[in-house]
Parts: C-alpha cells; structure tokens; sequence
C-alpha cells in the first residue's frame, strides 16, 4: 500500500516538475510547482514527517504560490514567445543538462553509498511537538537568526515601497 | 481491512448527508433572510418551499453549461472542481462527536484522526484561493479577473490573524489534534460553568478574531468584495452557469460548515453541552418535544388552510425525533451529534444573520480591519495566553 502510494506521487511530483519546465505560459508552470509540492507532502507523510508535510502545505502551496499566483495576475502575464537570439543555449542547453545529471546522480550515488534504504513508518518523530522541541533547543540559533533575516526583508520591503510612494 | 471498511462505510454516510445539508442551507439563508426582512421566501414548491432546492438542482444540472469566447479551456473548466475538493476536504478531520460503540465495532465520530488536524484545515484553507483566482483568470474578463484578485489578497491578509487565534486555543489544549482538543474541554467549572477554551480558558477576543476572519475567509458579507454585485457584476463566477456555478456555491457553503465546525472545535467545547450532563441528555428531547407541541397546536388553530396539513406532519416528524433521543443505545450518540450540530447550526444562523444584516466594507477598509486591528490584537492575545498558560500549568 505504502509503494503504491510512493510510487503514484513521485510520479506526479516529477511530471508536475517536468511539466512546469515546458509549459509556456506562466499561471501552468506555476501550477504545475503547486502540484510538485502538494505531492511531495504526500511523500513526507508517508515517511512519517507530519509537520513537514502540513508545514508544505499550509507555507509553500497555501502561501507562496497564492503569492506568485497573484503576481502573475497582477502583472497579467502571457505565454512566454520563443526569441532567436539564443543561440548558444540552443546548442549547449542539451549536452549542459545531460553533463548536470550526470554529476549530480554521481554525487548522489557517492553520497548515500552506505545508507540505508527508508523504510516506511518507520520514523515516527515527525509530529508538531517533536518538531518545535528540536527548533527551540538545537536550533534554536539558526531559528532565530532566520526570523531575524525576515524581519530585515520585511523593514527592507517597506522602504522600498514607501520610497516609491514618495 | 475492517479499518478500511469502517472508512468506507463512514464516507458513504457523510458524503450524501454533506451534499443534501449544502443543498438545504441555502433553502435555510433564503429563509432567514427572507424572515429578517419581512418576506416569506421561497413558498411555492413544496411545503413551505422545501423542495426548492431539490428543483434548484435539477435547474442547475440541465442548465446549458456556457463557455463564453476566449476563456482557457483547461483552467475554465478545472477552478470550480478544484474549489469544491479543497472545500470538501476539510471535512474529513473535523471531530462530529466521541468514540462510540456501533454493532460492536468502536469507532470514532468523524472521518480521520490525525495529529495535524487543524494544520490540513488551515491549509486547505490557504489552497482554497486557487479555485477562486484560477477562476478570475481563465474567465477572460475584467470584472472576474478583480474580483480573483481582490478574494486572494483579501485570503492572505486574514489568514494571518485567523491563525494567530486559532493558536491561543492550541496552546491550551496543547495539541493539534481537533479531537484532542475538544476532550480537553469537557467537563465543568464550579459545577456549572462549560469547561470551553471560550470561557475558562478567557478567549472571548480569540474567538471573535476568528469569527471576523472566518467571514473574510469564505468571501461572506461584510467582506464579499471578490463577488460584489453592484461592481462586478458576480466577481470572480460572472463567467461561470449550470454545474460550474453550482460548484462555486457549494464551496463557499462547505467553507462555511468548515470554519463553523473549527470554532466549535477550538471554542465551544465541541460536542461537549453546555449545560451539566444530569440535564443534556433531556436538553434535545425536551426541545423537540417544544417543537411538536407548537406545531400542533398551530395545526389546530391554522392561519392558512394548508397549515392544518403540513403543520401536523412536521410536528410528527419532531414527536419522532424527540422520542429517538430516548432510545438506549442510539440516544447518547445522537445526543453528542446534537450538542456538535446545535452549535455548528447557531454559527451559521449568525453567518446568515449578518448578512441579512451588515453592508459591505470597503476595499481600504478590509485591508485597514486585518493589518492594523485584527492581527496586532490576536498577537496581543496570543502572547497574553501563553503567559497565562506558563503561570497556571505550575
């Protein structure tokens, strides 16, 4: 049931991924990321990761996307037109994405040469509590220094605007 | 495999009585509005119009399905059943009442159990938006595209307060489980007073943050600017007839039953009564029993001829329910659903009140009422409930 489940969205998520990159119009590539990270919630859950995949949900679908939904609204975007001019990514684009893959698929092998395969539910320390107990006390800096980043981003956003409407 | 089974059975129930409840509260708003402002309302079909929303159906399902020029096919035709999925959705965590025993098989009252509850609720919420702005956008029309983008903008500012002031709550039941939390508040406070997170708990500005946003959230008036009639003509469904309208509708009602069941959840102790449990488990009975004895009585002395007729049977079918709350086995898990639905029943005749009610804010209002009041108070709130719960859990 579990590789059933696993293998159904890790196909959805890597169409949808696939999916995003050649659509040409901007609102399908951004719902096609909606569908990438809808699915990779369906994997977190399935790992056990709850939060995680209620945080994905609730920040990067519910959220972010909104956010990018709107902008593309916003600014009424259209489909994207093929130009000529790019004629050097034309040639290399292939070869440079085949040479990616290559690397990153070598170091990921090497990577994980001694790890275990993930068995599911296995790991169950995965919930709200766990999550929060872990960011207040071992990464308690790192949690802070990061809301501290946000709230310069968002002192940032201000002056930006307000200049603007000056 | 019986879990399974157990599930299956579970959602053949809920799933028709979800569809025929959306159905009916519309027949019930048309009512309350009617009555509000002195009109009768839907009459002619059926009792009463009873059967209005029977022949609102088949009207919407043989309707001509429309699809105005230079609309994009694919997202025209996907906004409304996305809508409608992320709508349905929540329904799936939210707790009707408390482990019963059924033909010997125990189960819970309610769908699925799960420790991110309201989590999955506030992100079906966030999600929610993409039926509404897939909408506005795919419609190719300028009235629908404003209103798409006013719904989202208005979706992400009151999110931020709702869940700030769900969070009050959260911290005193100290779970995320909707089931969990409402067993934290049974029971009673000097014998009398509801042990609800509204009352002991002291989250009276809580829940009225919460029951603002929940009015932003599912684009109700005040604050149904996305679909304001004497600007946009409908907002973000203008484009939309037959079924695909039908769906927009019956999202926007389950939203309402969803934000509904949560602040009864979080609040209002679930299907916990309010009053001691030596007088709940006559509560509905005796209220029934009101009902039919006024019914009756009205059947005997009828206004309109027709009373005489439709009066009696309904006050039949109250008798009936009055004495099924009676029955042993059956009564005390009708009872718990009764508390649950009583509650849910009385936010939604408020939904229905306001609008019957309230005009319409303002575009700069909405955005003053979220950043300026609704968010710096659920904070404020929110930082005084975690001092409380510090101070008292010692």
């Amino acid at each position: 049931m579990d590789l059933v489940f696993f293998l159904t969205f890790a196909f959805i998520a890597v169409a949808c991924a696939l999916n995003m990159a050649l659509q040409r119009h901007p609102v399908s590539s951004a719902l096609s990321l909606i569908g990438v990270m809808v699915s990779l919630a369906v994997l977190y859950v399935l790992l056990g990761a709850e939060f995680i995949a209620a945080a994905q949900l609730v920040v990067y679908s519910g959220a972010i996307m909104v956010l990018f939904i709107f902008v593309i609204m916003l600014l009424n975007a259209g489909a994207e037109k093929a130009t000529k001019k790019a004629g050097l990514a034309h040639f290399l684009g292939f070869p440079l994405l085949v040479t990616l893959l290559a690397i990153s698929s070598w170091v990921i092998t090497n990577a994980t040469a001694t790890a275990k395969p993930v068995k599911f539910g296995a790991f169950t320390a995965g919930g709200p509590r766990e999550v929060g107990w872990e960011l207040f006390t071992r990464y308690l800096l790192p949690f802070e220094v990061t809301s501290i980043l946000i709230l310069i981003a968002i002192a940032g956003a201000y002056r930006l605007a307000n200049k603007e409407m000056e | 495999m019986d879990y399974l089974l157990v599930s299956i059975i579970k959602i053949l129930l809920i799933a028709p009585l979800l569809l025929a409840t959306l159905a009916y509260i519309v027949w019930v708003e048309r009512k309350v509005i009617a009555h509000v402002q002195l009109r009768v309302g839907p009459y002619f079909v059926g009792p009463h119009g009873l059967l209005q929303p029977i022949a609102d159906a088949i009207k919407l399902l043989s309707k001509e399905d429309f699809i105005p020029s230079g609309v994009n096919h694919f997202f025209y035709w996907a906004a409304p059943w996305l809508g409608l999925m992320f709508a349905v959705s929540g329904i799936a965590v939210i707790p009707f009442g408390p482990m019963v025993e059924i033909l010997g098989v125990k189960t819970n009252l309610g769908l699925a159990d799960i420790n991110i509850g309201l989590l999955w609720i506030l992100g079906l919420a966030g999600m929610g938006v993409y039926g509404i702005a897939l909408a506005g956008w795919s419609s190719n029309n300028k009235y629908a595209l404003l209103g798409a983008m006013r719904s989202s903008a208005q979706m992400i500012s009151y999110e931020l307060p709702m869940a700030l002031a769900l969070a009050a709550p959260l911290l005193m039941s100290n779970s995320l489980n909707l089931r969990e939390v409402v067993d934290t508040q049974a029971g009673f406070v000097f014998g009398f007073i509801p042990n609800w997170n509204l009352f002991t708990g002291f989250q009276l500005i809580g829940f009225v943050v919460y029951m603002i946003c929940a009015f932003a959230e599912t684009n109700r008036i005040p604050f149904d600017l996305p679909e304001a009639e004497n600007e946009l003509v409908a907002g973000f469904h203008s484009e939309y007839s037959s079924m695909k309208f039908a769906a927009f509708f019956m999202a926007e009602y389950c939203n309402m039953i969803i934000v509904c069941s949560v602040a009864t959840a979080l609040f209002l102790g679930g299907w916990h009564p309010i009053v001691p449990p030596v007088v709940a488990t006559f509560v509905p009975t005796i209220l029934f029993a009101i009902a039919a004895g006024t019914l009756f009585f009205h059947a005997s002395h009828p206004i309109r001829p027709t009373d005489r007729k439709s009066f009696a049977v309904f006050g039949v079918i109250f008798a009936g329910l009055a004495a099924v709350f009676l029955v042993p086995v059956v009564g005390p898990i009708l009872n718990s659903l009764f508390w649950f639905f009583g509650k849910v029943g009385f936010l939604l005749f408020f939904f229905i009140w306001v609008r019957a009610t309230l005009p319409r804010f303002r575009y700069d209002q909405l955005m003053k009422i979220a950043w300026l009041f609704l968010f710096p108070i659920a904070l404020v709130n929110l930082v005084l409930t975690a001092f409380g719960v510090t101070f008292f859990s010692k």
